[in-house]
């Protein structure tokens, strides 16, 4: 499984602090472009996974924005929208611009589920019985794992979290995420089990490779690349 | 929580069958903290996951007496690893294990269930107990019976030596710790000839105590490959330093470190000033267990880095608990370090013993003696007696006098292992007692 490559558009430009932030934690690749010009100038190849539009900003500008797409044939990409308690009206017959919307400001968990919803797709749904990413290979049917074809030895919990961390490339995790998504259960060993594990799983992926569980500071984890590093 | 040990067996098996491993090694570990071992076949393995193993414990030492003779042995599944040594084609993996009686009630000769009923009450506090060992250990050229051990160098603190054998054994044996998912920190030659550092990374107590147990058994599987003899021997040699086992000891609320305080002057929490006061006003009635040999009290003399007094400073090694200052003010890293305690414990009933002294400090709210950051072992007995400032056992039977008196360390061992061990140490006493010793003829025979 390789990282999301496809990208959102965000509307409009600049894209608020709060909605860069909840993206880039949630793993997501985007661009904020402007509501004035067409969104095509600015589409990626494989074309835009989706797209944000806060309302909030510039009402009028949003909506001829989702127009503008709406009429360049059938509308395909999800949309999703942000919209202030005081707009909740301009809804109304207004459901063909739009898949869901997010009441902002927004609550950061509540955008991330909606959007993880909103845009998921048959190869997310497939339950894929290899995870691969780079050299590293999981077999999740045989719980064997390898990097550049060489046997990773695990304990069965360092194996969940690198599981867990390969499914979900390009996102960051605080500790407490991982705890109660990896071990899931009241561990004895607290928070400070996840740096232990990470800290055992980078010296088993050896120093070639160590880095594929990157360090973000002052918050969590992140497997892979993020959309800066590419 | 049964799902998740389902898939945990289910992970054990499976690998079991893809490795193509031979053999399955059971691990327990006596009360004296011998490693202890019992090899099944993959055949038995899923059995032994379900139902464990029975099998007669009156043969381990400190175990059951003989008219309750069969115990079991659960193997605790997330234990499971591969061993990193002996023939790749066979591979072989161990799992520790908890040991139960046979209606399934923790077994109360276990260390390792000991630990495990102290990790959960702290838990039960909303607190883990992280701790990390500094261990030190000697190399020795094979040993001749009778003659004095030969170290297999001549390095001193830090050295870096060319024909560097320690060397490449300390970075072979750092390689097998990675593969068996223990972390190093740090590893250095140390200050006598033939002396090894090999600083752990924290992590749980239970966990830390597991690894160090693999731990010794891993120094001295690599050593015995390149005709070495590792040894955790508390003071192998005279006139040199002895090997310790410092403890570096934290305790977190979830993220947050409760040792640390910002505003403290010294960046120590109430909390970790009544854990310290604890550890202190209890020290002597610990230290038969965190230095259990005749040999220990050797190595906790003055002039060789040991503690020999029960006090405490942030920059002094000559005291019993030192506080490390964190570098860059890291509260995460803000520890205590137990400096007395020696490798050839038992790390389950030594971490059991530290957290229990310690928590009762906490919750009985324990005063902190003042900091004593003067050289203790250039003070006069009769300035640290005005100080308040007492010394640690001289003996093995010192110790043992302070322990048998100590309802801590009876409420924390259980009545099982006190008794036992009490029982078993004083035997060993008496049979000191009785040697004559080279020193003795030396000192008498001819002016006698």
């Amino acid at each position: 499984m390789a990282a999301r490559e496809s990208m959102l558009a965000v509307v409009p430009d600049p894209a608020s602090p709060e909605l860069a932030r909840t993206l880039d934690l949630a793993g997501y690749s985007w661009k904020a472009v402007s509501a004035a010009e067409p969104a095509a100038e600015h589409e990626p190849a494989g074309g835009w996974a989706g797209a944000i539009v806060d309302i909030g900003a510039d009402a009028d500008a949003g909506w001829a924005f989702l127009r503008n797409i709406s009429k360049q044939g059938d509308r395909t990409i999800p949309v999703m929208l942000l919209v202030g308690g005081a707009q909740l009206s301009d809804l109304e017959h207004r459901d063909e611009l739009f898949d869901d919307f997010c009441l902002s400001p927004f609550h950061p968990a509540e955008l991330e589920a909606r959007l993880r919803h909103l845009l998921v797709t048959d190869i997310d749904l497939h339950r894929a019985e290899l995870v691969e990413y780079g050299e590293l290979t999981l077999n999740l049917e045989t719980y064997q794992a390898s990097i550049a074809g060489r046997p990773l030895d695990m304990t069965y919990m360092e194996y969940e979290l690198l599981k867990f961390l390969a499914q979900n490339p390009g996102k960051v995790f605080t500790r407490e995420m991982l705890l109660s998504r990896v071990w899931g259960y009241e561990y004895y060993g607290g928070a400070r089990t996840v740096d232990v594990h990470v800290r055992r799983l980078r010296a088993k992926l050896g120093e070639e490779h160590a880095n594929l569980i990157q360090t973000v500071r002052s918050v969590g984890y992140r497997f892979g690349q993020s959309r800066w590093d590419s | 929580m049964t799902e998740m040990l389902d898939q945990q067996r289910d992970y054990v098996l499976r690998s079991v069958e893809e490795r193509g491993v031979r053999l399955v090694r059971l691990w327990f570990t006596d009360v004296l903290g011998n490693l202890k071992s019992l090899a099944i076949s993959p055949a038995e393995l899923e059995n032994a996951l379900e139902d464990g193993m029975t099998f007669d414990g009156s043969s381990i030492d400190g175990f059951s007496r003989v008219q309750e003779a069969d115990v079991l042995a659960m193997p605790d599944p997330d234990t499971f690893e591969l061993l990193p040594w002996g023939d790749p084609k066979v591979p072989e993996a161990r799992i520790f294990c908890d040991i139960h009686h046979l209606d399934g009630s923790p077994f109360e000769g276990d260390p390792r269930q000991v630990l495990r009923r102290h990790v959960k009450e702290a838990h039960d506090a909303g607190l883990t107990f992280y701790v990390a060992p500094d261990v030190e250990f000697f190399y020795f050229e094979p040993l001749v019976p009778g003659q004095a051990p030969v170290p297999v160098d001549q390095g001193g603190y830090f050295d870096l030596t060319t024909s560097d054998v320690t060397g490449e054994l300390r970075k072979q044996t750092i390689r097998t710790l990675e593969a068996l998912g223990i972390p190093v920190e740090y590893s250095f030659h140390e200050d006598a000839p033939g002396q090894q550092e090999i600083d752990l990374r924290h992590t749980d107590a239970l966990t830390m105590a597991d690894s160090m147990m693999t731990f010794r058994l891993a120094v001295r599987e690599v050593a015995s490959h390149h005709g070495v003899h590792a040894t955790f021997m508390p003071k192998p040699l005279e006139g040199v330093q002895g090997s310790g086992m410092h403890v570096h000891l934290s305790l977190f609320r979830g993220d947050d470190n409760a040792f640390y305080d910002a505003d403290d002057a010294y960046h120590l929490s109430a909390t970790a000033k009544s854990f310290m006061a604890g550890m202190l006003h209890h020290a002597a009635e610990i230290t038969a267990v965190t230095n259990q040999t005749v040999n220990s009290y050797k190595r906790l003399v003055p002039g060789f880095e040991a503690p020999v007094h029960i006090s405490w400073a942030r920059n002094n090694r000559s005291g019993l608990i030192r506080v490390p200052i964190p570098k860059r003010g890291n509260p995460v890293a803000t520890r205590i370090e137990y400096r007395s305690a020696d490798p050839a414990c038992n790390p389950y009933l030594a971490f059991s013993l530290m957290l229990a002294a310690g928590m009762r400090g906490v919750r009985e709210g324990y005063e902190l003696p003042d900091e004593a950051d003067a050289n203790l072992f250039e003070i006069g007995d009769d300035v640290l007696h005005k100080l308040g400032i007492q010394q640690l056992p001289q003996s093995l039977n010192d110790a043992l006098v302070v322990m048998e008196q100590s309802t801590l360390v009876q409420e924390a061992l259980g009545e099982h292992i006190f008794e036992w061990f009490l029982r078993n140490k004083r035997s060993e006493w008496r049979s000191y007692k009785t040697q004559v010793t080279p020193f003795e003829r030396d000192r008498y025979l001819g002016v006698l």
